[in-house]
């Protein structure tokens, strides 16, 4: 049987303000997870019963680590914020499809909006070829040197132009003549749409990671839903479960 | 631990235990069969089906709140067809009951979902009248005793499995609606489904459902759910199986002294996926510790 597992937290440090990398001593899935996947938290906030769903940002099988990168935005990332080195988490996981990595592929174009960055990091230390990596953020970019350090070249953009290009992944986009076999996305989903729009256009493919509320996170519950559309069929599918990577084809994006 | 007696029994059906899950947190099992051991349920309560399948409102449908959540998924399913097609075979498998939730837009719609399921191989079938009575202005069927009364009249004559009537605590006077579904001829009925709530997010001055208001479920509906089962059960004679934010072997308890045959778990899946069992093995730690050899030597006895 599959089980929650209390696993202990070896780091927990604010790499950016509001942004916080979480190591887990997690032996448990190290071996089996993937790149896009996410793990559901069960935070200690008072009056709170749902997990957290959070992406899981790297895996290292030698030393049985897991991290997430999460922002502080609400009671559950705080809770989270404030648990110690040596505190235990009641983690759920690993949970949804992850990314699909086609073995003939190439040439690599990973873009990465926000909180949604964290999750390419895995992505691209999994990756084989050429790997370029596009990174949006209103201002300090987080995760550059991970991105390097696995080989990717890394295109910076910043709303308000403090590191890289001021502007956004799009503004990038547009002004790139990308040539790729594959790109893989996670972001706010205006992003995710934008870049939906230009693989059609530009006859590549593309895996987006979606995001939606979620309760039990295994795909009981239908509350996660994506509208998809296979031939003209139009269905909904759980992102927790059939997800959170879509390719972006599939998905119905004018809602 | 000694073993207690904890079978019951709802319209001539034995349950080895009295601990289902709710219907609509737990799918057709599938999912939480992967955590718990499904053949240790008393039974299965499956997610609301209808005569067709149904899309469910838009996203976001969830939205925690202080000790509960709130959720508008709108009976989303894939309708009656499909889940004998493909559920009921898979919950054939364990030894447990298959109770199945049915949902409508009308009285014809329940019937028809009924009729479908005359030759399905099921135990029990549970009527959710928690919707809108397309045909009566949208009038929720739960909230209007007479309509309770002839839904249920109008199911229970085509239905071929006892019928388990859900009712919703959207109402002035619960009991009044109780009693119309016994006289529609419910031979057992389930309370509570969730209470009509809202949630906003004051950052964007916007409701956080996309369908503004949703159903509230989880622990801060409890005392309203055992208030509720407490006073149907002093006013009708059929099974009751309570349910609204039970999460352990102690709140399980409290709706079997409140009157209760047999208690559901919903909201707390989601917390802790093996709460169906953890309710159980509680329950029975309660029954040693009291000396209870029998659920029936508690069920409504408060002293
Ligand atoms: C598949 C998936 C992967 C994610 N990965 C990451 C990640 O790697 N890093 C990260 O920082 N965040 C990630 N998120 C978003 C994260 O789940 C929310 O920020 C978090 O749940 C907020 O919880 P809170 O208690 O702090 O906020 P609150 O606003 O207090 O939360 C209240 C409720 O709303 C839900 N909620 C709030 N915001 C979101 C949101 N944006 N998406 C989904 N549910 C939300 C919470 O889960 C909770 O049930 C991911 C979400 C999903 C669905
Ligand atoms: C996500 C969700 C979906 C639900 N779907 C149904 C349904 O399809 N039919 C139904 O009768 N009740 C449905 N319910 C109500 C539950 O079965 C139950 O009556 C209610 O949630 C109270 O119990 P709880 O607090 O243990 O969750 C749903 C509840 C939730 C939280
Ligand atoms: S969160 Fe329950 S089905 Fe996805």
């Amino acid at each position: 049987m599959k089980q929650t597992h209390k696993v202990k937290i070896v780091d927990n440090v604010e790499i950016s303000p509001g942004i916080y990398k979480i190591d887990l001593l997690f032996k448990e899935i190290v071996e089996s997870a993937k790149a896009g996947q996410f793990v559901n938290m069960y935070t200690n906030s008072s009056g709170s019963l749902l997990p957290r769903p959070i992406s899981i940002s790297q895996i290292n099988k030698e030393k049985n680590v897991l991290t997430i990168v999460y922002a502080v935005v609400g009671k559950g990332t705080k809770a989270l914020s404030e648990m110690k080195i040596g505190d235990e988490v009641k983690v759920l996981g690993p949970l949804g499809n992850g990314f699909n990595i086609p073995k003939e592929a190439e040439n690599h174009i990973v873009i990465g909006g926000g909180i949604g960055a964290p999750p390419l990091v895995e992505l691209v230390k999994q990756l084989k070829g050429n790997i370029e990596v596009y990174l949006g953020f209103r201002s300090n970019p987080i995760l550059i040197e991970e991105f390097k350090e696995y080989g990717a070249k890394v295109y910076v953009a910043t709303e308000d132009g403090s590191v890289g290009i001021k502007g956004n992944v799009r503004d990038i986009l547009k002004e790139k003549n990308l040539k790729a076999d594959m790109i893989y996305s996670c972001g706010p989903k205006p992003m995710l749409k934008a870049i939906a729009k230009y693989a059609t256009e530009n006859g590549i493919k593309a895996q987006v990671s979606m995001e939606e509320r979620m309760a039990c996170g295994i795909g009981a519950c239908v509350g996660c839903t994506c509208k998809t559309k296979k031939k003209e069929e139009v269905q909904n599918k759980k992102v927790c479960k059939d997800g959170p990577v879509f390719y972006s084809e599939e998905v119905v994006w004018n809602d | 631990m000694t073993n207690p007696n904890i079978k019951v029994n709802i319209a001539e059906v034995e349950l080895k235990n009295p601990v289902m899950t709710a219907s609509g947190t737990f799918g057709s099992g599938r999912e939480y069969g992967e955590y718990v051991d499904l053949n240790k349920l008393g039974a299965v309560v499956v997610k609301g089906v209808a005569k067709e399948p149904w899309d469910g409102n838009p996203t976001p449908r969830i939205a925690e709140t202080y000790g509960g959540m709130l959720n508008s998924v709108g009976l989303q399913n894939p309708g009656v067809d499909e889940f004998i097609e493909k559920d009921i075979p898979f919950l054939r498998q364990f030894d447990t009951k298959i109770i199945v939730n049915i949902a409508g837009k009308s009285i014809e719609d329940y019937c028809e979902v009924a009729k479908k399921l005359i030759k399905a191989d099921i135990d029990l079938i549970e009527l959710n009248i928690s919707c809108p009575n397309v045909k009566a202005g949208g009038v929720n069927f739960g909230t209007d005793p007479a309509m309770v009364e002839e839904v249920t009249k109008a199911v229970k004559k085509v239905a071929k499995q006892p019928l388990i009537v859900k009712l919703t605590p959207n109402v002035t006077d619960i009991v009044a609606i109780a009693k119309a579904a016994v006289r529609g001829g419910a031979d057992a009925l389930s309370l509570i489904n969730t209470l009509l709530g809202m949630a906003i997010d004051i950052h964007k001055r916007k409701p956080i459902l996309a369908n503004t208001v949703g159903g509230l479920s989880g622990p801060a509906i409890k005392p309203v759910a055992l208030r509720m089962v407490y006073q149907v059960a002093n006013a009708v004679d059929v099974p009751i199986i309570g349910m609204g934010g039970i999460a352990n072997g102690e709140d399980a308890v409290e709706f079997i002294l409140a009157g209760a045959s047999a208690v559901a778990v919903g909201t707390a899946n989601f917390n802790n996926p093996t709460a169906t069992i953890d309710v159980i093995d509680e329950v029975k730690e309660y029954m040693d510790k009291y000396n209870v050899e029998n659920l029936d030597d508690i069920r409504g006895k408060l002293l």
